[in-house]
């Protein structure tokens, strides 16, 4: 089994897509490391043949290894001993693995020990992780807390911190206190300098910390004392072996059980500035988070994914009435449903992984030379682009996650609510990627600005700008209306002119863009290749419609006293 | 400790997970419905191999195959995961080879590398599962050798203390260098294959393949020698033609039949010359063998 090849008509559709080329030529200077290391490829062709080598290489050990090691992690579960997190033995046997596999520094430059991969590969061998076990997917993923020091510590941190990081030594960012979730302008944690020692010092608590006994924990603290909000924090970097942080409790979760979250106490602990004081919030933590999003929509993927090939197979092997459940409509209904919304997905994710990753590439090439005029237009278009995509593809992929999850256990019927079946934690495991890093009411706070802007607008007409194949005109011209409809809709809520009626309806009119968006990106991928991507369009398109039309209906129906009988009806 | 490892492997078709096409209505392997791989337990001894090499880093690990130009894949393999050096054994003459006629040549082309200081591999092949080769190549070669490794418990520059398979247990023994190992599944299972080895490595080849005309790393091979694998003929390695492939092997396979084990009782043989002798006897006289 491999968990690359068994996919990877779909991953290398979007591996082979034709901005990576110019990703790839960004991230390679020219192909000027093959000079200095001889594992960099000379050309394009040697990058892409390498990616897949290595996607190859991950495929075979998720299926052979960290798949069929997902219960173990799961039932024995991290334990705590002393203030030290331990792992369960399966969860030490994957890390072990994936050390000795060279995959602990995917995307980390060269001179620092990286394979040099750019984000979109780093994605694309994250979907594959995070489909064969999601709490091993978060203590891989976290590698990618590296690009903060990469990007704003000093060059002194990067020699010091990246190498050992790429030889896997686990990291985490410690951000939530039990005061400051969703908020996090209230951190509390205090960070004060000694003038004697040279340092800082850390005091308080952080809790919900995703690999909270990490070996390198990036902290957002407060060092400007007397300060109150955001512009008070700044990020620092503490070594777990410099002593002064422990862990006090493990929670005890709903799902993702190989993913230690942490209450951690920092008792006078040895900190590090990372970058500069004040900005740790609004600069770094931003940047962290943004990166962190796409992680779990990555995540998301990556279960919706697992649970459509639980669901498949159990469909083709359970018989009942005499035939498969497959055979039957009621079940392939609910089949076709999660792979289209898997592959619309999966499509959107990576239209944002490319953006992210030009932006990225645009923002290296920035601390290289200064950008030419045309550079940095086109560097803030991408931006632009990932900034709005971000919010959706969290929001809308962890939802789908959920959805599949649940048809998943549907289609399993009793059998999929018991324990022996791996349906049953992916349902489980599904329901924190809507949750952390940022519900899913909060991207919608970050994503509505866009929608009332006229971008996502703009955006969908950029991505029907194509030529369509005889075929695929009906289901262009279906895609079309979707955007029309979510365009009238937008302009409908606009009209109300009150900003608590838009704040009630931006979850509606999220999902309007969203499934447009994605509706549009599918139809694009159909495009590039009918044959892979036209069932999956034709049930998305319906999917899509019916959602539309829902949204739409409430929308039209929506008027302000509503409101009212909401939050009367709340209070008793 | 500066040792020099030989790991002998095959390159065998994935008997694990067979379908209904995997025989040929003679009886013989059906190659094309069963996927190349690497013999398991090959990777086993590679695992030992390169255990040996992180307690003593100066080592060399060369892995030896003797096949066609497609086995070529599990030298590459073996890099991936660590091995230092890959020889392909390949001519028509070696083609047809029992397990006499493959040891004759494994053993003329170990004399061909010339020093050595243990020889590993797997106890045997899942395609023949005879366990035959190991042991016969220490024999041509006059060296001693120690069946069903699990573990290389120590190794001093003048002997190794090895730790291998019995039945109902395990059984620690001490020998003296050089000698061959045969190791079994029991030992610890292979490390994967390593990114930045595989980025590098996928660009090793023999030269049956650096002459293909799509072959893009000519230049790279040019710079680094380790991506040169080394493919070596009968001639090269002065052998016997008449010791090699079909004319060399007395084993003839009349026919094939599926057995299904029905022994119900065991009988035990020290390994006396008086007992070897009374089981041939046996053998011989029930037309096992003969």
């Amino acid at each position: 089994m491999n968990y690359y090849t068994d996919n990877n008509r779909i991953l290398r559709h979007y591996l082979s897509h034709p901005l990576m080329k110019r990703i790839v030529e960004m991230q390679e200077h020219g192909y000027s490391d093959a000079e200095k290391y001889n594992y960099a490829p000379v050309d394009f062709a040697e990058a892409i043949e390498g990616y897949e080598l290595v996607l190859n290489l991950v495929g075979e050990l998720c299926a052979e290894v960290v798949a069929p090691n997902a219960m173990a992690v799961e039932e024995e579960g991290p334990t705590l001993n002393n203030g030290r997190v331990e792992y369960a033995p399966a969860t030490e046997q994957n890390l072990d693995l994936f050390r000795k596999a060279g995959l602990m520094g995917i995307s980390m430059p060269r001179e620092y020990g990286g394979l040099n991969f750019p984000r979109t590969v780093f994605i694309l061998i994250q979907d594959i992780v995070t489909r064969a076990d999601a709490a091993f997917g978060n203590l891989w993923g976290l590698q990618d807390c590296a690009e903060t020091i990469h990007s704003f510590g000093s060059d002194e941190q990067r020699q010091r911190y990246l190498p050992r990081i790429c030889a896997g030594e686990t990291m985490s960012m410690d951000l939530t206190e039990p005061d400051a979730g969703s908020d996090l302008q209230s951190v509390r944690l205090k960070a004060t300098y000694s003038e004697e020692d040279g340092c800082w010092y850390l005091d308080g608590v952080k809790r919900f910390i995703t690999n909270g006994d990490s070996d390198v924990h990036l902290v957002l603290a407060r060092s400007e004392e007397g300060s109150v909000d955001g512009r008070g924090l700044s990020l620092f970097i503490v070594e777990k072996g410099c002593g002064g942080v422990h862990t006090r409790r493990i929670e005890n979760k709903m799902g993702i059980h190989g993913s230690p979250t942490c209450e951690i106490v920092f008792n006078h602990a040895r900190a590090e500035l990372c970058g500069s004081r004040r900005m740790g919030l609004i600069k770094y933590v931003m940047s962290l988070m943004n990166g962190a999003r796409l992680g779990i929509a990555t995540q998301s993927v990556g279960i919706a994914q697992a649970t459509y090939n639980e669901a498949l197979e159990y469909a083709h092997n359970r018989k009942q009435f005499g035939k498969e459940i497959i055979t039957f409509p009621a079940v392939y209904e609910m089949l076709g449903a999660m792979k289209a919304r898997l592959d619309a997905a999966r499509s959107l994710l990576y239209e944002t992984a490319r953006n992210v990753d030009m932006t990225g590439q645009f923002n290296t090439l920035s601390r290289e030379r200064a950008l030419t005029p045309e550079e940095r237009n086109e560097s803030k278009l991408f931006a632009k682009k990932a900034d709005a995509l971000t919010p959706i593809v969290k929001g809308i992929g962890s939802e789908i996650a959920n959805q599949n999850a649940y048809d998943c256990v549907q289609v399993h019927g009793g059998s999929g609510y018991m324990r022996d079946y791996v349906c049953e934690r992916l349902y489980r495991d599904a329901r924190i990627t809507s949750i952390y890093e940022g519900t899913t009411q909060l991207q919608v706070v970050a994503a509505i600005r866009y929608a009332t802007s006229g971008y996502y607008a703009q955006l969908l007409d950029e991505y029907l700008a194509i030529e369509v194949p005889e075929e695929l005109k009906p289901l262009y011209d279906r895609v079309l209306s979707l955007t029309q409809k979510y365009k009238a809709a937008v302009e409908t809520v606009l009209s109300l002119g009150s900003q608590e009626s838009l704040d009630f309806l931006s979850r509606r009119i999220y999902e309007m863009a969203s499934y447009s968006i994605m509706a549009a990106l599918l139809l694009g991928d159909a495009v590039a290749d009918e044959k892979l991507f036209k069932p999956s369009l034709h049930g998305f398109v319906a999917i899509a419609e019916a959602l539309l039309a829902g949204h739409a209906t409430y929308i039209e129906g929506f008027t302000p006293e509503m409101l009212d009988y909401l939050k009367t009806n709340n209070k008793q | 400790m500066k040792l020099n490892i030989i790991v002998l492997a095959k390159q065998v078709p994935d008997t694990r997970n067979v379908g209904n096409d995997a025989m040929n209505a003679d009886g013989t392997i059906n190659r094309a419905a069963l996927p190349a791989i690497f013999n398991p337990e090959d990777l086993n001894a590679l695992e030992q191999a390169l255990l040996l090499k992180e307690r003593n880093p100066e080592s060399r690990i060369t892995v030896l195959t003797m096949g066609p130009h497609r086995a070529a894949e599990i030298l590459r393999e073996a890099l991936y995961r660590g091995a230092d050096e890959g020889i392909l054994l390949t001519d028509r003459a070696f083609a047809g080879a029992d397990t006499l006629a493959t040891s004759y040549a494994l053993a003329a082309a170990i004399k061909k590398i010339g020093s050595y200081d243990i020889i590993l591999c797997g106890r045997q092949a899942i395609d023949g599962d005879t366990a035959q080769v190991g042991p016969q190549v220490a024999q041509q070669l006059g060296l001693p050798q120690v069946t069903y490794t699990r573990r290389i418990v120590d190794l001093q520059p003048e002997k190794v203390v090895v730790e291998r398979s019995i039945e109902n247990g395990v059984e620690r023994v001490e020998a003296p260098l050089p000698l061959l190992l045969t190791v079994d599944a029991a030992a610890d299972s292979c490390r994967p294959a390593n990114a930045y080895r595989l980025l590098r490595f996928h660009r090793a080849a023999i030269p049956a393949e650096q002459a293909a005309p799509d072959f893009r790393y000519s230049a790279q091979l040019a710079a680094d020698s380790r991506l040169q694998l080394k493919e070596w003929s009968l001639e090269y390695i002065g052998g016997d033609a008449s010791k090699c492939g079909l004319q060399g092997s007395p084993t003839k396979v009349r026919k094939v039949e599926n057995v299904v084990f029905q022994a119900k009782e065991s009988k035990r043989y020290t390994a006396s010359d008086e007992d070897l002798k009374a089981l041939v006897g046996e053998l011989l006289s029930n037309h096992t063998i003969g």
